[in-house]
């Protein structure tokens, strides 16, 4: 074997690890779908189809309680389909977690700003109390935050939520975006500063376009983790502002497990953060390669 | 374009003193280099200067203004940083542009100023590139033409020549001189190679520790070395030093290790008489070029050929003399056998005090 052939074979490899890796990584997906698109019969089939006529009923049940079977006449009653509360936590799992982002992206990006950049007093220990907000885990401060939150008027508001998740998130931000700055040589700020500009324009004009990809990153991380974040929103939230993670766990106790509505219901749940990802996942590999980027 | 007057300058970091209360002048127009080994406060002096650092004592003047007060972008400055900090995401048009637009020049005053140093420097074909697609050669002159751009009061440069290669660097120094020249810009050069030092500067301020070594003109640090360490620190192969004690024969002269007697005339005698008393212990320096090999009857050293490298123009042959080596630069058309006897003279030679090592005469 010559080096090209070498080369090529040892590509070779890779693919076949790759896509062996994908297809545990998309597996999941994969058997929520069918899931979701299966019959319930077909469903539990064992060993399990690999064809199968999929159908759309799962879907519709997610947006509409009193489907299912007793669609049509029932006892000669028409039983209208109600819009079912899916819908408006949807909406509240979109903007809760998409303005928390972005709240604390932005918070983030600043005071990673300062703390990398100015002298701060007692930066180190102010650095460590942030993270401290992240090492206890929810349960902990569950029932002193359930008793502020009511004695606010925050409890089931979207409000209340957007500030714990906006909170919950600055930590990584903070740390995420501080670590950004680090990277980005002081020489380009001191250039701006001899050519003229005032240090909040240098900030502006220069270093806030290239803290744009670290933003990316730290946007992407955060409304994953609000998109997914499951015990704040159970415990924080009633019926009014509850998000959808844990509106389709709900769905578990009250008529059986109905696998295939909550299949639907995830599977829906996955686009947005999808969808997202992907528009912005260019600068999220720039991101995670971005100590590696000179001038 | 300004002269700058640096008065009594400090700059300390915690514990670390970088500067120590320097003083030194920049006429308006001169071509002015900090030079000296790495971590001697070369940069740190260049920052405060720039107003990037706020010294803990002392005054900075632009001609008769203080500016030790002033922010970087109040004081009308240009600064080439060692990596050249072009702004990544701007085009090399933009670049320059950079600091016109803060003065918020009209669009077309921007574009004619642009052109201009674009043509100065030659880089039209590079405008609407990115600084990631350029060669570090080409990087610096965008530097060097975003410094330009703006007709600042003073330019201050830190090493721009450092991260390009031997032999453009060798193009780049006298291209930088003669541009510096023609356009009169009062340029303070940070370098810590002598070599860069010695051909562009109209003044050399050698610095060592934190503190001012000897301030003079390219000749004058060269040949008149205030002390040991501008001495060693100047001229490639360096200055060669031999111990010995200052004696009187027929005429006065330094009797170095073994027997050898060098003989002093006229000046240098005399400031050697006068330091005589205070101690006789000197340190003799020559320069590599200034030994020679003579007749036998002429020698007033006797050395030994130890080690002999032929760079084809000229030869660097090391001597013995006594216990100690030294580096002569000999015509490259005479060669040498290793363990060959010689007679030597010195054409010229400066004589230190062993104790402060400053130069005697
Ligand atoms: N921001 C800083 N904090 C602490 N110490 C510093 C800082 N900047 C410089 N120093 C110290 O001050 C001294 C002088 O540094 P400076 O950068 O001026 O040296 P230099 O002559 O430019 O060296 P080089 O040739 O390596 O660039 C060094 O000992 C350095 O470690
Ligand atoms: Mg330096």
């Amino acid at each position: 074997m010559n080096e090209f052939q070498r080369r090529q074979a040892k590509n070779r490899i890779i693919v076949v690890v790759l896509v062996a890796m994908l297809c545990v990584y998309l597996f999941p997906i994969y058997w929520m779908f069918s899931t979701a698109t299966k019959t319930k019969l077909d469903a539990f089939s064992l060993p399990p189809k690999w064809v199968w006529r999929p159908q759309a009923e799962n879907f519709r049940n997610v947006f509409y309680v009193g489907g299912g079977g007793a669609l049509g006449k029932v006892k000669g009653v028409e039983v209208k389909p109600k819009p079912s509360a899916f819908l408006r936590q949807l909406g509240n799992s979109i903007v809760v977690s998409f303005v928390s982002t972005i709240l604390a992206t932005f918070l983030g990006a600043l005071s990673g700003y300062v703390f990398s950049r100015m002298r701060v007093r007692g930066k180190d220990d102010l650095l460590f109390v942030i993270l401290s907000s992240r090492m206890l885990p929810p349960v902990v401060i569950a029932i002193p935050l359930v008793m502020m939150y009511r004695a606010l008027g925050l409890f089931d508001t979207r409000f209340g939520l957007i500030i714990m998740y906006t909170v919950f998130n600055l930590a990584f931000a903070v740390w995420m975006m501080r670590s950004f700055v680090d990277d980005i040589p002081i020489e380009y700020e001191e250039a701006a500063l001899v050519d003229g500009y005032s240090r909040f324009q240098a900030f502006f004009k220069f270093i806030f376009p290239e803290m744009r990809v670290g933003m990316v990153a730290t946007a992407i991380f955060s409304l994953i983790m609000t998109w997914n974040e499951f015990t704040f929103s159970l415990l924080l939230t009633g019926e009014k502002a509850r998000t959808a993670v844990p509106s389709i766990a709900h769905s578990l106790g009250t008529a059986g497990v109905n696998w295939g509505h909550i299949a639907a219901g995830s599977f829906l749940m996955v686009i947005p953060v999808v969808v997202f990802t992907f528009l912005l996942g260019g600068n999220l590999i720039r991101g995670f390669t971005f100590g590696a980027i000179k001038e | 374009m300004s002269a700058v007057r640096v008065e009594n300058l400090w700059k300390r970091y915690g514990k670390v003193e970088a500067v120590k209360g320097i003083s030194f002048e920049v006429r308006e127009g001169e071509f002015t280099v900090l030079l000296g080994p790495s971590g001697c406060g070369k940069t740190t002096t260049l920052r405060c200067i720039a107003g990037l650092e706020l010294p803990n004592e002392g005054k900075i003047y632009f001609d008769t203004e203080d500016v030790t007060p002033l922010s970087p972008s109040a004081r009308n400055i240009a600064f080439v940083f060692q990596l050249y900090a072009l702004y990544p995401h701007l085009s090399v048009y933009d670049n320059i542009a950079f600091p016109l637009r803060a003065e918020g020049l009209p669009r077309e005053e921007v574009k004619r100023r642009v052109d201009e140093v674009v043509r100065l420097l030659q880089i039209q074909d590079l405008l609407q590139l990115k600084p990631r697609k350029l060669t570090s050669g080409q990087k610096q002159r965008v530097a060097l033409g975003r410094a330009i751009v703006r007709r600042p009061r003073v330019f201050l440069l830190d090493e721009p020549l450092s991260n390009i290669d031997a032999k453009l660097r060798e193009v780049t120094r006298g291209e930088l001189k003669k541009l510096q020249k023609s356009i009169g810009a009062t340029t303070i050069y940070v370098t810590h190679d002598q070599v860069e030092a010695m051909t562009m500067a109209d003044k050399i301020v050698v610095m060592n520790f934190g503190d001012i070594q000897q301030i003079g003109s390219p000749h004058e640090v060269y040949h008149y070395p205030a002390n040991l360490f501008v001495a060693r620190f100047i001229g490639s192969p360096g200055m060669n030093f031999i111990p010995g004690t200052i004696h009187q024969r027929e005429k006065l002269g330094i009797l170095l290790d073994g027997d050898s007697f060098i003989p002093l005339e006229n000046e240098q005698a005399k400031a050697v008489e006068k330091a005589r008393t205070l101690s006789p212990q000197v340190v003799v320096g020559i320069r590599p070029e200034n030994i020679l090999v003579v007749p036998e009857q002429e020698a007033l050293v006797k050395g030994e050929v130890y080690v002999f490298e032929p760079l084809g123009a000229q030869n660097v042959v090391t001597f013995r003399i006594g216990t100690h080596l030294a580096k002569a630069l000999l015509p490259g058309d005479v060669s040498f056998t290793v363990g060959e006897r010689v007679s030597l003279r010195f054409k010229e030679v400066r004589v230190f005090n062993a104790q402060d090592q400053k130069l005697i005469a």
